[in-house]
């Protein structure tokens, strides 16, 4: 019992030094920034290990006959061919830790689905080649802006040195409160695109003539970058999607400065 | 069928066939056939690895060097398409043409005639695509998935594109209705269905997939030629139509197609592993049955490439445990291969090498592959980097190196004469060596947010880029080597004997002399 004890904690503590260390690193999924980004991060680190695990069982096996079993050391052929009671066991095997993989993975689904209540609505539309986006409903109603690509073409060509957020920059972010739940609804305009935000777990096709949606609560203050995912025609590479969080009081003062301009916006709205 | 038999070695014409290219375009012999579509389709594999140079020359550095993007994407799109129709199908066809009537006892293919037919499309198909480079517009740039509305703002390029693989499927169609026959009715006495070698097996599977969802693709590419021309709204929704259903039905193809490619790798590699292991296959016929099983799976999982399009939760959720549901079938094969090289009296010859390699990194491809069937993990690695990695574990060091594997096994018997070993196993362990270089780095570059398809990228993503373009070039450069490995094997390469693998036990070996005559067979023999 001490013993078995003993191993658990010394596996828990594996995975969590290996969790942190892969935090931030380039080896892994961004720092996640919400409830369900953290969800699929751990759920990818327990899927590494059950693979890891598997890996090695599987090519240990491999590799011990590979070494041993060769005719170079005179080792002669078994003529065995099948085993019933092997080939169930490793039927039945693979398919409970498929349950154990599913379970995690069906509350995760559900609750991603759910973009029920949300505090604020955002409706994003993709275009080739930028992202337009409207304010529908809670605080900053109303707000409409496009947002492009920031990066001058002078580094694209190479003629100048790129920056920290080449081809991950914008005019106008889109600027939310954090903690609060976010519901995107997505379309677009001409073709296919997709609505990408790595470190907080949403990404959902904008398709044109249809609606679909999908919702996020930032933990934290923080601007989080993500790009276009579906191929959308010859800009498909220039098209990011850059979310600032800002704290409560901060967001009312940017709706503040939003409302003040709405003269520009309403022509914008026009020439969309 | 036994008048199919019967015709099929009626005497007399083997003397005067035409020679010189005459020969080749009139042949209606199995083994020519089979040479011509392994020979276009490895001109196709370079067609195909040159536009990947291209690409990766491209991504070697962020900026726009090379490739403007639009020509990018036409590289992209084109290297897609080609590799998966002209270079891994048709070479899949190429052995199942040399090998089916060899290996079951067969004088020919049931449909000789089809069979000459359903090869001299193939050219026909690779001309439109490739020329389609240089029409106004060029080629299409729409992904080898081509998405419409995407799809359907592209030029003249995609109209070829959607002939080609009108084409493409006609004579995939031809050639799997041929097999099928050919495996049902021809097998020599005594060789029931549960006695044939697993690459027949894999094959005869794969040809009722292959008739199962061709005709699903030609249906959906006529419906995106019809929404371009002739004012239809399919996938047009302001004409009522829905972009999405397209992606329905060229997944519901799309999918089992994936199996298409690497069911008859499993066939290989099942022929290889015994063979070098001395030792009978392990649970034959749980093997069977598994490969059935994937097949089915194969039909009811489409829907997981599109897990980010917008599905209702239970569609998600089905999608994904039908998904997960075939690791099971794929791990009971990887269990048997590593049973059967259990206490067997192992060597290494290339074609195990081939073979090993491929359970070894086919393996890392379905762990990948189980991560992406996990939803909310796929949310965030679709349409990246780690697919890309994911899908080319499985089909370049899946089904290309069990094609590699199958060549260096089956090369002494086509020809009469040995390859060289030792190049051979250069060949094997710089392509292993490259293809990590190349891909393994590409699942990190997926974690860490870069998007697929895209010309130029973030500065974080620069040194993985370098390494897998290094791992690329590299790559590219060993392929040239297996060619002048195969070269040398039939111009100077020693006189190989009847049987030179001891421990091979399929009729080819034990029943042919080496090299396969131009006509084997005429007699069946008889299987206990």
């Amino acid at each position: 019992m001490r013993s078995k004890s003993v191993v658990a904690l010394t596996g828990v503590f594996a995975l969590a030094l290996y969790s942190s260390m892969a935090i931030g690193s380039k080896y892994n999924l961004p720092e996640p920034q919400s409830v369900i980004a953290k969800d699929i991060y751990d759920q990818h680190i327990v899927l590494m290990w059950i693979c890891l695990v598997i890996f090695i069982g599987v090519f240990g096996v491999m590799f011990y006959s590979i070494l041993k079993h060769r005719k170079s050391l005179g080792y002669k052929a078994a003529n065995f061919h099948h085993s019933t009671a092997v080939e169930v066991i490793w039927t039945v095997i693979p398919c409970i830790i498929l349950v154990v993989m599913a379970l995690p993975a069906t509350k995760t689904v559900i609750a991603m689905k759910d973009t029920s209540n949300p505090d604020m609505t955002i409706k994003a539309t993709g275009y080739q080649w930028m992202w337009g986006y409207d304010y529908l409903q809670g605080e900053g109603e109303g707000i409409s802006f496009f947002s492009k690509l920031s990066t001058p073409k002078s580094q694209v060509e190479n003629k100048e040195p790129k920056g920290e957020n080449y081809l991950l920059e914008v005019d106008n972010r889109v600027v939310v409160p954090a903690g609060k739940r976010i519901r995107i609804i997505l379309t677009a305009n001409d073709v296919i695109h997709a609505w990408w935000v790595p470190a907080l777990g949403v990404k959902q096709d904008a398709i044109p003539g249809f609606i679909r949606d999908t919702w996020f609560t930032a933990d934290k203050p923080g601007i989080y970058r993500g790009q276009c995912a579906e191929l959308c025609g010859k800009d498909h590479g220039y098209m990011p999607i850059v979310v600032e969080v800002l704290e409560a009081g901060e967001y009312a003062k940017w709706v503040a400065a939003q409302t003040k301009n709405s003269a520009v916006k309403t022509s914008m709205h026009v020439t969309k | 069928m036994a008048a199919v038999h019967g015709d099929a070695h009626s005497h007399g014409h083997d003397d005067h066939h035409p020679s010189g290219i005459m020969r080749w375009i009139t042949t209606t012999n199995h083994k020519d056939i089979g040479t011509m579509y392994l020979w276009f389709s490895f001109a196709m594999f370079l067609v195909g690895g040159t536009l990947a140079m291209g690409i990766r020359a491209e991504l070697f550095q962020p900026g726009i060097q090379i490739l403007e993007p639009e020509l990018f994407n036409q590289f992209t799109t084109l290297h897609g398409l080609i590799m998966v129709f002209g270079a891994i199908m048709p070479a899949f066809v190429g052995f199942a043409n040399w090998q089916v009537p060899l290996m079951i006892g067969a004088p020919d293919m049931a449909f000789a005639r089809m069979n000459n037919w359903s090869f001299w499309l193939l050219p026909v198909a690779a001309t439109l695509l490739v020329s389609s480079f240089f029409v106004p517009g060029g080629a299409a740039a729409g992904g080898w998935t081509f998405y419409p509305p995407l799809s359907t703002q592209g030029g003249l390029g995609v109209d070829l594109m959607i002939f080609a693989v009108h084409i493409l499927g006609a004579s995939s169609i031809m050639g799997s209705i041929n097999i099928i026959t050919t495996i049902l009715n021809m097998r020599a006495p005594g060789m029931t269905l549960m006695k044939m070698p697993m690459f027949v097996w894999t094959w005869l599977i794969t040809a009722y997939l292959l008739v199962l969802v061709m005709p699903v693709l030609a249906g959906t590419v006529t419906m995106l030629l019809t929404d371009r021309h002739f004012g239809t709204s399919f996938f047009n929704a302001a004409g009522g139509g829905d972009p999405v259903m397209f992606q329905h039905i060229f997944w519901f193809f799309g999918h089992p197609e994936v199996y298409i490619m690497i069911l008859p790798s499993f066939g290989i590699v099942s022929e290889v592993i015994p063979t070098f292991s001395r030792k009978p296959l392990f649970g034959y016929s749980s093997m069977v049955y598994a490969t059935a099983s994937i097949a089915i799976l194969s039909c009811v999982v489409w829907a997981h490439h599109m897990f980010t399009a917008g599905m209702p939760t239970v569609g998600q959720l089905f999608f994904m445990y039908a998904t997960m549901l075939i690791a099971v079938p794929t791990g009971v094969k990887v269990f048997n291969w590593t049973a059967t090289m259990w206490r067997g009296s192992m060597t290494f010859e290339t074609p195990m090498l081939f073979a090993i390699g491929f359970i070894f990194l086919f393996v890392i491809g379905g762990f990948s592959g189980v991560i992406c069937a996990i939803v909310p993990i796929d949310i965030q690695v679709q349409d990246t980097y780690y697919v890309i990695a994911h899908f080319h574990y499985v089909l370049v060091s899946g089904s290309l190196f069990a094609l590699f594997a199958g060549a260096y096994y089956w090369i002494p018997k086509w020809t009469g004469r040995m390859y060289n070993e030792t190049l051979g196993k250069w060949h094997f362990w710089l392509s292993m060596f490259f293809f990590n270089l190349t891909f393994f780095v590409q699942h990190f570059l997926g974690l860490a947010g870069m998007p697929r398809r895209i010309p130029d990228y973030n500065l974080q993503f620069a040194d993985f880029n370098m390494v897998s373009s290094i791992g690329a070039f590299g790559f590219g450069l060993t392929q040239l080597l297996f060619l002048y490995v195969m070269i040398n094997c039939i111009r100077s390469g020693e006189k190989a004997p009847q049987k030179p693998w001891d421990g091979a036990t399929t009729l080819e070996w034990t029943h042919l002399p080496t090299p396969a005559p131009y006509h084997s067979f005429e007699k069946p023999p008889v299987v206990n």
